[in-house]
């Protein structure tokens, strides 16, 4: 322990404790902007600067640790001067577009101006950098809205340790770029968004394509086309946030009413496809394991395309070991533009299939080359829209969402079991797919709340979570991770020997899809293990808990598909990964 | 009214010195990761300040050619841009009136053509080519990378042994750079911006002196993997010692009868006292290194394709033992000695008696001073330098051509060796024709000769230091690449040509400090244990002390003291006095802790290896 005082008043404080973290647990506020605990201590913003006395120096407080004596003070006349002049300095580097950005409603740098009263930025002349971004990435960058904390470089190497944002240029023109000089594209980038949604300002950005949904050009607006729109599982757990409303009121039911409110014709569930991925995935596994010598082991999950294009960019020597069924997203639109086509007698091509998912990454899914297969030429997904841009079409139309009225789903793709949604968080997918496995193995189903819950990832402090099961005289052993940087720890670990399993889920972001790219922002707010929760209470709550239990699911067998891994379910359900370039 | 007066500095103009001599320190420090039209607009607009503003193209063309500098670092430049700053560079550089003006333009020219790729990088992508590796100077510019602050702090705390693990991390041989280590780390101490840089090598000394107990950390698990070191200088005793800690297991050739190489066979005692070396080697052998002595490698059971063949990596680190030729008349008359062979007797402890010997060296390097110095030790009657050039040019380092006079050497610069004059096959003189400067190509003087009639220099010994390269003998009938007489190694020090073949230290690069051996040694290790299919990290095991928060207040650099050349020149003994302990403390003290201020702490810090 060591002895301090803040603002005069005496403390003791761990050994190592930073001076933000103390006086933040004196109950003392400091603004921050570029910090983030253990990620990012570096001193760059200069806005949690205090005084310590006997020193002329100010001290940032995020990155020095208190020492025995030390006597800070955090509101000195020096120390408020200070932060104020830093702020304007970094407002003459940002060009101030608040009402046409995209985190107008919650950008930092706009909060913390406002927390320390800038009123005016004439003291220094305007001095934003510029440079070309192609506007057709998921992700977008613009460099006049940089501020330079570096976040974004530590989230990508530090939690997702893909290392594709760097400190780049020299001297004063030093600012934020993708490494080595690279494209994004032939970066590292799989496009998981954690950058976007740990920047403080509008620098990085998910493209946004509410235009091709709304207005006179965009799919509602043109008669030619039906429109089907598909909601994620992790959506329902976060957007009511954009909204300022609790989860009790921004319910699913209260979701599909606001969007069939916004003119879509068909108002339909990814839990649905969900329920379908397991059914193949599941029997996939299955079937790997009774022909275990003819596979590389263990097998990966492949419902998240952030994590795909990851193993194929790092590791594409183990491609194979990737589940060949396609994500949720994907088989969504393969089913609506077969099966639902011909159901509803539309051709494919005058149906604009749209996704609201909690992720960046989809935006790009969409677009594989190999990946549509319900008819040529055909995108099986039009256009993928991000949590945050479908509420912003709700917010466009003025929608009151507490006060419209819980609607069902449409039927029959708008169906989903607990199973299914619980694929929103971390461990979901293999909970999932573990309960109807179990099913198929014993004829029976088991305790869907206690089974297997130990592959429950969310909120663990381990890298990755793992679970022995045997059933029917089957050992499986699975494991779970979430963030790209626990998945590299479980691949080396795989690689070196360390640990074997049979069946891994990965999910590219902290936390899983409740976690994503695409999901509402809240500055230093990691929001995932809530939203988990939520996720957890639609599936306790839902009567049909198992996949194969989905009665939409097993007409579609029935009526279409005929059997899991059958020929139409391998022609429009599962991908070949190794035929493209990531 | 005075028809004349006195000029005498005023306020604004004392001020304005005292701002000169900072900048210049600033310019000293110099990071190599600076965009470089980015200085070269900060110098033109330096220049524009020192136009006299009378003619066109200085006054109004500089000020042009900084704008469109400006448009180029902006990323509003196009490819146009770049022929229009090289026109209205060459012009003004053609048609200003004086020097400010025409060679601030070619400053801008030599850019533009000097580093064309960093402008149209610029100008086509958006790009700055420079790249970001000097967030830590020191450390960046250490060829072995240590962790200098870290340890420069723990020496501050007083905990010397924590400093010398520390240091061992990245280069096993502490004691031995901590007396004779060039440096390069202080060259860009970001001290240097306040006052100077923090003698660091100084704060190695103290830590090499104080440390008790400090032991190699014990090998990783055996691997049963083979490699032949050959060669057991710095760079090999470095390859080694790491490939030993990571559980490889390593055998030594060595030629000489002692290991260390140029340390031993190179450095003269009063630098690095062997019981220093000695330390080193103990400590890197104490791993379980084997080691063969007096065992030239090159021929039969013993070549290279051979050692191949019984191991499963070859580290070729054999130096560059053989000295270079004057090519004069009566070069190899009794009297003449190599640098090599002189100093190579006496790292075998050979005693050298030149009582009542006039002895003559020539060249300008460190190892013409080690020669001269050693020869003044061996109790020489006289000593002198010869060499073609003038003292400013000579490269060896200016410390050591003022201890060497300090110590009674002579130095007779401008003049060039031309014929040695014999006696029954001995030495008498040495002939030298007077040379006088002249122009400068490149950043050298050439001299030429005055015309004036050759001297006859009256002498004993002459001992000549010219430069010395690799002894190609080894190599004679192996597959090895050699280029301009040294091996061609890749940057990883890989011979692409042969599997599993690594070299580097002096062989690869010719002769160069003990430093860049080491850091060429700690590179193969990694790559040779990446070679063998293995990925052994080292760990660190110290932890560096936080920073002590504190104002930067100016401050001296401690220097370390010499013992009297009166009483110095006549023994082999250790010629520099380390600093005191408090002196090491405050000297510590003033390190700005680069690895946590400015960029260093950004990306994680220290990468263990």
């Amino acid at each position: 322990m060591v002895n301090i005082r803040i603002n005069g008043q005496p403390f003791a404080v761990e050994d190592n404790t930073s001076i933000l973290e103390a006086v933040t647990h004196a109950g003392i506020k400091i603004p921050t902007l570029c910090y983030m605990k253990d990620l990012n201590q570096i001193g760059a913003c200069r806005m949690c600067l205090v005084e310590i006395e006997g020193r002329d120096q100010l001290f940032a407080s995020c990155d020095n640790v208190c020492t025995e004596g030390l006597s800070i003070i955090t509101d000195s006349a020096r120390v408020l001067d200070a932060r104020r002049t830093n702020l304007e300095l970094l407002l003459s580097q940002h060009k101030v577009e608040c009402p046409s950005c995209a985190r107008n409603e919650n950008c930092r740098l706009r909060t913390i101006a406002a927390e320390l009263g800038i009123r005016n930025l004439e003291n220094f002349r305007p001095d934003y950098m510029t440079k070309e971004w192609d506007p057709l990435s998921p992700i977008i960058r613009d460099e006049t809205k940089c501020i330079r904390c570096y976040r974004c470089v530590a989230e990508c190497e530090k939690v997702q340790t893909c290392n594709v944002w760097d400190m780049v240029g020299s001297g004063s023109h030093t600012s934020v770029g993708v490494a080595g000089h690279e494209n994004l594209k032939n970066s590292n980038c799989v496009y998981c968004g954690q950058c976007v949604t740990h920047c403080p300002t509008g620098a990085l950005s998910v493209r946004y394509d509410i235009d091709k949904v709304i207005g006179i050009h965009g799919a509602l607006a043109d008669p030619e086309k039906i429109t089907v729109v598909q909601i994620a599982p992790a959506v329902r757990s976060a957007w009511g946030e954009e909204f300022g409303l609790s989860s009790e009121i921004a319910t699913e039911k209260r979701l599909a009413a606001a969007l069939r409110k916004l003119g879509f014709d068909y108002v339909f569930d990814t839990n649905f496809s969900a329920d379908l991925t397991i059914m193949e995935e599941g029997t996939e596994f299955l079937h790997r394991m009774q022909h275990r010598e003819q596979y590389q082991w263990p097998m990966f999950t492949s419902c998240c395309p952030g994590w795909v294009r990851f193993l194929k960019k790092q590791y594409p020597d183990m491609t194979s070991q990737l589940s060949t069924a396609k994500s949720p997203q994907q088989m969504f639109g393969a089913v609506t533009k077969s099966y639902f086509a011909s159901k509803i007698g539309v051709d494919p091509e005058n149906i604009t299939c749209i996704s609201v998912m909690p992720c960046s990454a989809k935006k790009a899914e969409l677009e594989i080359p190999n990946i549509n297969d319900a008819k040529e030429g055909v995108l099986d997904v039009d256009i993928s829209l991000t949590t945050r841009e479908m509420c912003d079409i709700m917010k466009i139309n003025q929608i009151d969402i507490a006060a419209l009225e819980e609607e069902e789903f449409d039927s029959p793709l708008g169906s989903g079991t607990g199973a299914a949604v619980i694929f929103g968080s971390t461990g979901g997918v293999m909970e999932a797919a573990l309960r109807t496995c179990y099913f198929v193995l014993t004829g029976t189903n088991p305790d869907a709340d206690e089974t297997f819950r130990a592959v429950r990832a969310a909120g663990s402090d381990r890298p990755w979570v793992e679970a022995e099961y045997e059933v029917a005289g089957i050992k499986v052993r699975a494991a779970v991770a979430n963030s790209l940087g626990h998945a590299r720890q479980l691949i080396e670990a795989l690689r070196k020997g360390e640990v074997s399993y049979d069946f891994v889920e990965i999910m590219a972001c902290p936390g899983g899809c409740v976690g994503g790219g695409g999901q509402p922002i809240h500055f230093d707010q990691e929001r995932a293990l809530d939203r988990s929760g939520i996720i957890y209470g639609y599936d306790s709550r839902n009567p049909l808990r198992f996949s194969h239990e989905n009665p939409d699911v097993q007409a579609l067998y029935a009526d279409f598909l005929k059997e899991p891994l059958g020929k139409l379910s391998h022609h429009l359900l599962h991908t070949d990964h190794s035929g493209w370039d990531a | 009214m005075s028809r004349l007066s006195i000029s005498s500095l005023n306020q604004v103009e004392t001020v304005l010195d005292g701002i000169y001599k900072y900048m210049d320190q600033h310019l000293t420090f110099n990071p190599t990761d600076t965009c470089p039209i980015d200085i070269c607009a900060a110098f033109l607009r330096l220049y524009m300040t020192q136009s006299c503003g009378k003619c066109t193209p200085c006054r109004v063309g500089l000020r042009q050619l900084s704008f469109m500098l400006e448009k180029v670092l902006n990323n509003e430049a196009e490819m146009e841009d770049l022929t229009r700053i090289e026109h209205l560079a060459r012009h003004i550089s053609v048609s200003a009136d004086c020097a400010i003006g025409a060679e601030a333009a070619k400053m801008i020219l030599k850019g533009v053509t000097g580093f064309r790729e960093e402008y149209i990088s610029h100008i086509r992508h958006g790009i700055c080519l420079a790249e970001r590796t000097d967030s830590v100077p020191c450390v960046a510019n250490c060829p072995a990378h240590i962790n200098i602050p870290g340890y420069v702090a723990l020496v501050g705390e007083g905990r010397y042994a924590d400093a010398v693990k520390l240091i061992i991390h990245d280069n096993p041989l502490p004691a031995v750079c901590a007396l004779i280590c060039e440096h390069p780390c202080e060259t860009r101490c970001r001290r240097t911006l306040l006052d100077a840089p923090v003698n660091i090598r100084g704060l190695k000394r103290t830590a090499i002196d104080n440390a008790e107990g400090v032991q190699n950390s014990s090998p990783m698990d055996h691997t049963g993997k083979k490699i032949a070191v050959v060669g057991g200088g710095p760079s090999g005793l470095t390859v080694a010692c790491y490939l030993q800690k990571m559980g490889h297991q390593v055998t030594i050739y060595e030629k000489h009868k002692r290991l260390g190489g140029m340390l031993v066979y190179g450095i003269p005692a009063y630098r690095l006292p062997r019981n220093y070396l000695q330390i080193d080697i103990d400590q890197i052998l104490s791993l379980g290194i084997e080691v063969k002595l007096n065992t030239e490698v090159g021929s039969g059971d013993l070549s290279i394709a051979n050692l191949r063949r019984q191991y499963d990596a070859v580290y070729v680190s054999i130096g560059a033992h053989q000295a270079k030729n004057m090519g004069i008349e009566g070069e190899d008359s009794k009297g003449v000695l190599s640098a090599v062979d002189y100093l190579g007797r006496l790292g075998d402890d050979e005693t050298v008696d030149f009582t009542g010997r006039k002895v003559l060296v020539v060249g300008g390097g460190n190892v013409a001073m080690d020669c001269a110095r050693s020869a003044v030790r061996c109790n020489a009657d006289s000593v002198t330098i010869v060499y073609r050039r003038r003292r400013e040019d000579m490269t060896a380092l200016p410390e050591e051509i003022e201890g060497a006079i300090a110590e009674g050497v002579n130095l007779l610069a401008l003049h060039a060796p031309v014929k040695i004059e014999a006696e029954n096959g001995e030495v008498r003189a040495l002939w030298a024709r007077p040379n006088m400067v002249g122009k400068i190509t490149g950043s050298r003087m050439k001299p030429s000769p005055t015309g004036t009639p050759d001297i006859r220099i009256d002498c004993d010994i002459i001992i000549k230091a010219i430069g010395q390269e690799m002894d190609p003998k080894p190599f004679a009938d192996s597959d090895i690449p050699l280029s301009h007489g040294l091996i061609s190694a890749s940057d990883w020090t890989s011979i692409e040509s042969i599997p599993g073949v690594f070299a580097g230290g002096d062989c690869v690069t010719g002769p160069k400090t003990a430093i860049m051996a080491i850091g060429a040694g700690k590179v193969a290790a990694a790559n040779i244990d990446e070679y063998l299919g293995y990925h052994h990290v080292i760990p660190l095991e110290v932890e560096v002390p936080d920073v002590v928060l504190k104002d930067r207040e100016y401050c001296a650099r401690v220097d370390m003291n010499e013992r009297a050349p009166s009483e110095r020149r006549h023994d082999f003994d250790l010629m520099e006095i380390a600093m005191s302990n408090k002196e090491a403390c405050q000297e510590a003290g003033r390190c700005l802790r680069c690895d946590h201020y400015n960029c260093g702490i950004i990306k994680g810090g220290r990468q263990e290896w």
